[in-house]
Formats: C-alpha cells, sequence, structure tokens
C-alpha cells in the first residue's frame, strides 16, 4: 500500500472519497442481490451493482471500460435477464428463499471465503507500477492493441458472439416450434 | 495527519477487497438461490469481480510502457459474459416451456416429460 508522507493533496481526497463512494454502493447492492428474495429486487440491485463498477473504471482510468460496460452489460445483458424474469414470471414459488440450513452453510462457506481472500491479498505485496496518466490516450492504445497483438482473439470472439447469437435463438424457438 | 493519507490514498488492495466482497456476493448467490434466473445474476456478479481486479491491476501494476493487456482482457470477459447469458436465459426460457418453472430443484432430468 502507498504511504504517502506528505500532505493531502485535493485530487488524492477527492479519488479517495469518490472511490469509497462508489464502493459502498457496490458492496451494499451485491450484498442486497444475496439477501433479496424477490428476483426483481435482485436484479434492480444488480444495476446499481454495475454501474457502480463502472464508476470505478473511471477511477481506474479505464473510461472506454466504463462505457462498455454501462452500454453491454446496463443496456444489454441486464435487460435481457429482466426479459427473462418476464417470460418466466407465472412460474409459482418465485419468491420463497433458500432454506435454514442452506442459508447457514452459505454463510459459513462465504465468510471462511471472504476472510481467506482478505487475508491473502492483504499479506500479499503486488509490484507497484502505475499507468502513466500522461500516456497516449488509452482508447486509442486499446484500439491499436485489438488490432495489433489481439487481433486473433478479437475476431474469434466475434466469431464466437455470431455462433452464440444463432444458438440462442434456436435454442429459444425450437421447442414452441413443434407444439 | 499521515494517518489520514494513507486512507485516502487509495492503492490496489482497495480494489481487490472490493473484488473479493463481490466474488463471494456472487458465490453466495450461486448457492443460495433457487430461481434459475437468480443464479445467472450471481454469475454476473462473480464475472464482474474478475473484471474489475485485471482493470485494477492494469492500473497499478501493469508492467512497462503502454501496456493494456488487463483491460483487454475484461474487454473479452464482458464479451463471453453477454453471449453466457443469451445462451443461459434460452436454456431457462426452455427448462420454463417444459417444465412450468424456473426453480432449479425441478431440474432433476434432462430428457421429455
Amino acid at each position: 500500500m502507498p504511504t504517502c508522507l506528505a500532505q493531502l493533496d485535493f485530487t488524492t481526497v477527492a479519488t479517495g472519497v469518490l472511490f469509497y463512494a462508489l464502493a459502498a454502493v457496490v458492496a451494499l447492492s451485491a450484498v442486497g442481490v444475496v439477501v433479496s428474495t424477490n428476483i426483481v429486487r435482485t436484479a434492480a440491485c444488480l444495476l446499481f451493482a454495475l454501474v457502480g463498477v463502472a464508476g470505478l473504471y473511471v477511477l481506474l482510468s479505464a473510461e472506454f471500460l466504463a462505457a462498455v460496460q454501462v452500454v453491454v452489460y446496463v443496456g444489454g445483458t441486464l435487460i435481457l435477464i429482466i426479459f427473462g424474469v418476464m417470460l418466466t414470471s407465472k412460474s409459482a414459488a418465485l419468491t420463497t428463499g433458500a432454506r435454514r440450513g442452506e442459508v447457514a452453510v452459505a454463510c459459513i462457506i462465504g465468510a471462511v471465503m471472504l476472510a481467506c481472500l482478505t487475508l491473502i491479498l492483504l499479506r500479499t505485496t503486488f509490484t507497484s507500477d502505475p499507468m502513466d496518466p500522461a500516456a497516449p490516450y488509452p482508447v486509442v492504445a486499446l484500439g491499436t492493441a485489438l488490432l495489433g497483438n489481439y487481433l486473433i482473439p478479437f475476431e474469434l470472439i466475434s466469431v464466437v458472439l455470431l455462433v452464440v447469437m444463432i444458438g440462442a435463438a434456436y435454442l429459444a424457438k425450437a421447442r414452441r416450434g413443434d407444439r | 495527519m499521515n494517518n489520514l493519507a494513507t486512507i485516502f490514498a487509495v492503492g490496489l488492495h482497495h480494489y481487490l477487497v472490493l473484488g473479493a466482497v463481490l466474488f463471494v456476493s456472487g458465490v453466495l448467490t450461486i448457492l443460495t438461490k433457487r430461481n434459475a434466473i437468480g443464479i445467472l445474476i450471481g454469475v454476473e456478479l462473480v464475472l464482474n469481480a474478475a473484471c474489475l481486479n485485471l482493470v485494477a491491476f492494469n492500473r497499478f501494476s501493469h508492467g512497462s510502457g503502454t501496456a493494456l493487456d488487463g483491460q483487454i482482457f475484461a474487454l473479452f470477459v464482458i464479451v463471453l459474459a453477454a453471449a453466457e447469458a443469451a445462451v443461459a436465459l434460452a436454456i431457462f426460457l426452455n427448462f420454463y416451456n417444459n417444465l412450468g418453472t424456473v426453480d432449479v430443484e425441478r431440474a432433476s432430468d434432462m430428457g421429455e416429460k
């Protein structure tokens, strides 16, 4: 953890305050996703968590990723999930949560996992080599990398998207077609 | 004063701990929800935790020059998450058409009734 010895400058404090605000939003929404028993409320909590993570991306100077996060996740995946909720809303017993025993086991697993992860993270020293804020504008570098070093994964993932689109449409339609 | 500065100077560890919280929330959601769509939401949380970690590593310990490997990996993860959500929802719709419910405890066989 970098230790500032000198005075508090404005940017540091502003970044810190913004980080803690966004982190609180993300963590509370994530906990809301876990504890809410209503599926619509779960989806709403996921919305806030995703928007909070987009804000954190901005703080990490990944503006393009923040935009992608909002457009693809909030605008695409979340809408898809809400459509799924609406299409399956006649299903009974949607609001029933887990059983008491399951909740206890899940709490134990979660607490142990969180404690272990946090302990490991805090005891590890990572090589700190922060990105230079004055580097060429990240979006330009991102585009160059995508069409340079990462050209083959980039093209492959577009094929994957096409296959997934056709496959999902076929899967969702097939059953109703033969009735 | 010095203590305050340490609190406000947000470093890699802050983001990693937040990522751990997100990840554990996602795992707990997967474990406790009985609605298939709830489980999908948990998977999205886990993937977001991974993305957050990748971007944080890219920002704070990224090697030399203008390497953006972490951000590009996060981009791929976002795309694959969208693809995964589409396929999973198609499967859930099929499941719902067959059984009339999305309760995962009813999903005990793969064939036709």
